[in-house]
């Protein structure tokens, strides 16, 4: 079994704003991240553009409505969808196509629209989440994803002997992080400091989850030119090579089995080690410069610290405290603000955290620039704990 | 002989003080409290948990068949009887039906199960009654209407009661009645319910009972009425000759209300929990026309194991304070929804195909490992073996809620914000993701011990979907 590494890089990047892009259709979204990535990568999207990968969750159409949208030459167009792990999914086909030598030139896009639809949240996930028919049987419809998170909360809470206000305020600490990174990124959802008061005194969405342990439910698009290794400095001096691409799918052992202890998410633990291992990374905490990883809600953060082992197991609280994952801390992680405030545009978020790394590597990220990174780690999570689809991408600045 | 082999009861955990009610119009407080069914409790759902108590120690697959009473029944055209022995988990060929339209329904159905075992057509049969019956907000009939269930099994061996005689009359009167275009219940002024109706036809039938076994009111331990109120049944016992304080069984209308078809069999259960090898106890169900079934208690009764029976489930209780929370859980007001959209009309396809593990909350076992699953898997979650499996029921286990969340994102869609989302690891193994009913959310705790219930999640379409929730246990 070979390596990705090295084999392929990524030449040109796009992202429109996420938020609540009231004025911007899925089209609009499109034509805007991806002309970014051309005009990024320097290439013509009619001329050198040979296949394409269309990450969307909630039905904005088939590969088609890519093909219309750019006009693009009768091309191989593919949808593809993973949950939350959808914009790295595309961004995964693409680079396995480059690297089996049948393409040079791909684009992997990524948007979801969610704001038309009049509520905030997330429309119903029952049917997507590998659950089949349960949304027209017997069972319950009562699936949210806070809920679902919030059990992960309670759990990690109850095993680490941490009272609920302890929790809440270990928990809190991040999205205060993730406010304070995402308020230095002019594309991010929202621009709003916040305190940790603030955020452990939040309504609650779903005990113990208050409001801003949540991420935003936004629009956005998000693009990337994908090329060969050896190619890649035809078109750029700084191109961003891919290290690792790895991702994992859950039998739901976790619903399944009492094995589960709902106090970490096993596919990121599998899909961390693999990633490691294609990349040759011995210590993560040290040798990774920069992570983006799925804070879908904040518990969801600091349990990727202990899984991705940036933290050992029970030891996040001690890193939050010290400021271990802060913009200026020994790994900067979601330094764009992350779901968190940057916003969660589904099929649009795994391209949206390569952004973030592909740029602060080319130290294009202004006020919120981290010095020298050589490694970047995204991580996505879709599904919920005890079932769940993992991405884990490593990109590094140099080939080799 | 026919007679009752096992004996078992529901009484909702929530209970609506009538000062509540009086509160909420502006009224002179009321004494006494109702039970009154969760938002996701139906006839259904109770006569399923009444069953359950009654088939403590009871293997459900002897049963031979089941009758469902109730005149609140979900749907006017499909039974409700195979639907509630489907949860139970009766055999496939056993004969159900449904007796409706009628508070006497209850007895009757009683007396047909008899029959049935005296001709030799079954063994035995469950009979279930249940009844969540609505009257006009504001009205006596919403301070007097309870909610409430009960189960006995017919049969002719291990007989704990005997039935020695039965008699029934019929009446034809509009006193008590509900057109089958409304949904509360109407009746005729007092003194002519009283009057031309149970005072006179009561009386009557169980007069003619007595004579007809040369019987007298004394040869009775218990007497046990139905009865739309106390002085109603007061009256009519005294006059025929029943002591009011020591023989005349309470009907519970200061505690769980008149539960209407339900209300004769659970005082009978209320009666035999007390009763004592060689008493006689009588029993009347009352409602166009009359029936009177006479029974003696055996010494059997010394062997029925423990159980909630009405005992257990009026001592477990928890005081809905709101009278509006309850308009809304019967749908009586409209509330603010929200544009999240609700779930979709459930497929009869689905429905049919995964009925098994949808209603009596099987799983399976792996023959190889002994791991138990919930739902039904194709592939051993524990040991990769393709299909070799067992059949695994998971209704009657508890289990320990090993995490759970307090949703209150379902504001304006669901009725029970916040949804305690739970994961339920059941004890023997197997796991079951499921929402938790019949709980003070700030009770809930990690590790607590919890049992299964089977609820009413929605209606869409005009199609119930019943699934199971745990619940903690019920003292």
């Amino acid at each position: 079994m070979e390596s990705i590494r090295d084999k392929v890089a990524i030449i040109g990047m796009g992202c429109t704003k996420f938020g609540e892009n009231w004025d911007k259709s899925t089209q609009d979204m499109v034509v805007e991240a991806a002309y970014e990535a051309f005009e990024d990568a320097g290439i013509d999207p009619r001329k050198d553009l040979q296949a394409a990968w269309f990450g969307t969750v909630w039905g904005a159409g088939t590969g088609m409505v890519l093909a219309r949208t750019l006009q693009l030459p009768y091309l191989p167009v593919t949808r593809v969808e993973n949950l939350c792990a959808t914009g790295s999914e595309a961004l995964r086909n693409a680079c396995y196509a480059v690297a089996a030598g049948v393409y040079d030139i791909v684009l992997a896009i990524g948007v979801e629209k969610l704001k038309d639809g009049g509520y905030g949240g997330l429309p119903p996930i029952d049917a997507p989440m590998a659950t089949g028919d349960v949304q027209h049987s017997y069972r319950s419809s009562t699936f949210t994803s806070p809920g679902r998170f919030a059990m992960m909360a309670t759990r990690y809470f109850d095993r680490y002997g941490l009272s609920p206000e302890e929790g809440k305020r270990m928990i809190a600490r991040i999205a205060v992080k993730n406010h304070h990174n995402g308020n230095l990124a002019p594309k991010a959802h929202f621009h709003r400091e916040i305190t940790l008061e603030q955020a452990v005194n939040a309504p609650i969405v779903a005990w113990p989850l208050g409001l801003f342990d949540c991420c935003g439910v936004s629009d956005g698009a998000a693009a990337a030119i994908v090329t060969r290794g050896d190619l890649a400095k035809n078109f750029r001096p700084d191109p961003v090579y891919v290290k690792a691409l790895q991702i994992c799918a859950g039998p739901y052992e976790g619903e399944l089995s009492q094995k589960y202890d709902f106090t970490h998410v096993e596919e990121t633990y599998i899909a961390g080690q693999r990633a490691y291992a294609e990349a040759g990374i011995k210590e993560p905490r040290k040798e990774i410069s920069i992570a983006e990883v799925h804070d879908c809600f904040t518990i969801t953060e600091a349990v990727i610290y202990e899984d991705l082992q940036f933290s050992p197991r029970g030891g996040a609280k001690e890193d939050i405290e010290a400021g271990t994952f802060e913009l200026n801390g020994e790994l900067p992680v979601n330094t764009d603000g992350g779901l968190k405030c940057f916003g969660h545009p589904m099929g649009a978020t795994g391209l949206r955290m390569m952004y973030e790394v592909y740029k602060q590597m080319q130290g294009k990220t202004g006020p919120r620039q981290i010095k020298n990174p050589r490694l970047g780690l995204t991580h996505c999570l879709g599904g919920v704990p005890g079932g769940g689809i993992i991405s884990v991408l490593i990109a590094g600045a140099e080939q080799g | 002989m026919v007679g009752i082999t096992s004996y078992g009861a529901y009484i909702p955990l929530h209970r609506l003080s009538k000062a509540t009610i009086s509160r909420a119009w502006g009224d002179s407080p009321v004494p006494g409290e109702k039970a009154v069914a969760n938002w996701d409790e139906d006839s259904i759902t109770m006569a399923v948990a009444a069953g359950m108590d009654c088939l403590n120690g009871v293997d459900p697959q002897t049963l031979d068949g089941l009758y469902l009473a109730s005149t609140t029944f979900p749907y006017l055209e499909k039974q409700s009887a195979a639907l509630v022995a489907t949860a139970l988990d009766l055999r496939r060929n056993v004969f159900t039906a449904d007796f409706s339209n009628s508070l006497r329904c209850g007895t009757s159905a009683m007396k047909a199960a008899m029959d049935a075992i005296n001709a030799n057509s079954v063994g035995s049969i469950m009979v279930c009654a249940a009844d969540t019956r609505l009257g006009m907000p504001h009205g006596a009939r919403e301070m007097d209407f309870g909610d409430g269930a009960a189960a006995i099994i017919l049969g002719s061996t291990g007989v704990i009661a005997t039935i020695e005689g039965v008699y029934s009359v019929m009446d034809e009167i509009i006193d008590v009645w509900r057109p089958d275009d409304d949904i509360f219940v109407h009746s005729w002024e007092e003194r002519f319910i009283r009057e031309k109706g149970y005072a006179r036809v009561v009386p009557e039938a169980v007069s003619a009972a007595l004579e007809k076994y040369k019987l007298a009111p004394n040869d009775f331990a218990k007497a046990v009425f139905y009865a739309h109120n106390p002085g109603l049944l007061t009256a009519v016992a005294r006059q025929l000759g029943f002591d009011t304080k020591t023989q005349v069984q309470d009907i519970l209308c200061d505690t769980v209300g008149n539960t209407g078809a339900a209300l004769s069999l659970m005082l009978l259960v209320a009666a035999l929990e007390e009763a004592k090898a060689g008493d006689r106890i009588l029993l009347v169900g009352y409602s166009d026309g009359c029936d009177v079934l006479i029974l003696r208690v055996t010494e059997e009764i010394e062997k029925v194991g423990d159980r909630r029976g009405m005992k257990g489930h009026l001592a477990s209780k928890l005081e809905l304070d709101n009278y509006q929370k309850y308009l809304e859980w019967r749908a009586l007001i409209p509330t603010q929804t929200t544009l999240r959209p609700g779930p979709d009309q459930p497929s009869a396809v689905a429905l049919l195909r995964d009925r098994k593990y949808g209603l009596a909350l099987y799983g399976v076992k792996c023959k190889v490992c002994g791991t138990p699953h919930f739902p039904p898997e194709h592939v051993c979650v524990n040991c990769g073996t393709r299909d070799q499996f067992e059949d695994y029921r998971f209704a009657n286990r508890k289990g320990v809620l090993t995490t759970f969340s307090q949703d209150s994102s379902w504001a304006g869609v669901s009725l029970d914000v916040p949804v305690t989302v739970t994961a339920v690891d059941i004890d023997g193994g197997g796991r079951i993701i499921c929402d938790m009913t019949d709980r003070d959310p700030e009770q809930v705790k990690v590790g607590m011990p919890v049992e299964m219930t089977f609820r009413k999640l929605r209606r869409v379409g005009g199609i119930n979907n019943y699934w199971w929730k745990c619940q903690p246990v019920r003292g």
